[in-house]
């Protein structure tokens, strides 16, 4: 250790130990990896769910209307990969579902591509 | 389409969301760029501690960590209800180069901001992205006292590809910032050939 270690425990780094404390020392989700961008939507409401840590809760609450990875993170103000931890916990026990960010295909992307530059000028 | 709802699941989620990187040396003015066209949002995220950032010796340490917390921020651009654009900006600083893959991962396209002053600290962006098959243009931030550059020239400097547009921006303007992004957007419909119209000056 010999003090090198307090080069990054400042307050900058922020709370370490306690987030992956909520994902049992786990940095990988469960199951099939997702984006940055992916969309999260519930399947229950949070009251329906008789066991979970208040953060899952959280995340459930947070995610009854769909919901991108990085919002939500943003949302629950907890790391990105502590989140995406529990957001593979909680697919895995099927009270969420998350979906790739955008309609595959080069037509769908040609149409988004349309949508967003659509947008853009009536800002 | 990747997803299927299950038999007694909700509707397919109404939300599609995509993003555009902002990319650039450090101190070009990324962050100004974002936050002049987007809502600003706060991302913990997490940094690997590798051999460069501490010894082996902590590493070796099984109650080290191996990450630590790193505050970051995103761009989100409400388009439709139904539709958001993000807009990530990829870190200036060297050691936080393992974050970049994962940003860019499905990206339509990206900006690389460029400074005349020191036009070469864009070049790891321009090669990362030529590399990676990622559409990009390149923008140079017009700081008072740049002096004046026509974009042809830059694009000489930086042995651009023939097509790659190249403009010039003040990113504190918003009207400037989102006319970048209108072109990188019009540049990709183009180079997908499917640009209806051409845009008017």
């Amino acid at each position: 250790m010999d003090g090198k270690q307090d080069r990054w425990l400042d307050v900058e780094a922020g709370p370490i130990v306690r987030p992956y404390a909520l994902t049992r020392g786990r940095t990988r989700p469960e199951g099939e990896s997702f984006a940055l961008i992916a969309v999260v939507q519930a399947v229950v409401a949070p009251h329906a769910v008789s066991r979970a840590e208040p953060e899952c809760l959280l995340i459930l609450s947070l995610s009854q209307r769909p919901i991108s990875v990085v919002d939500l993170a943003s949302d629950a103000r907890l790391p990105l990969g502590v989140i995406r931890v529990l957001l593979g916990d909680l697919r895995h026990r099927g009270l969420i579902n998350i979906a790739p960010p955008t309609r595959s295909g080069h037509a769908a992307n040609v149409q988004v591509i349309r949508e967003v530059l659509h947008g853009l000028r009536a800002l | 389409m990747g997803y299927e709802p299950s038999d007694s699941g909700p509707a397919r989620p109404h939300l599609t969301t995509t993003k555009i990187i902002v990319a650039g040396g450090f101190g070009v003015g990324k962050t100004t760029m974002v936050s002049a066209v987007s809502e600003i949002r706060p991302l913990l995220t997490e940094e690997q501690l590798t051999e460069r950032s501490v010894g082996v010796d902590d590493v070796a340490l099984v109650e080290q960590k191996t990450t630590t917390t790193v505050a970051m921020d995103f761009g989100r651009i409400t388009i439709r209800d139904d539709l958001v654009l993000y807009l990530f900006g990829t870190p200036g600083q060297d050691r936080f180069w393992f974050m970049w893959d994962e940003m860019s991962f499905g990206a339509l396209g990206a900006v690389v901001l460029a400074d005349t002053r020191q036009l070469a600290t864009c070049f790891p962006s321009i090669d990362y992205f030529e590399e990676r098959d990622i559409p990009f243009l390149v923008a140079v931030n017009c700081f008072p006292d740049t002096g004046s550059h026509h974009p042809d020239d830059i694009a000489i400097a930086l042995d651009l590809d023939p097509g790659v547009p190249v403009l010039l921006c003040d990113v504190r303007r918003p009207e400037s910032a989102r006319e970048v992004f209108v072109r990188l957007l019009e540049y990709l419909l183009a180079r997908s050939g499917e640009l209806e119209h051409t845009h008017a000056p």
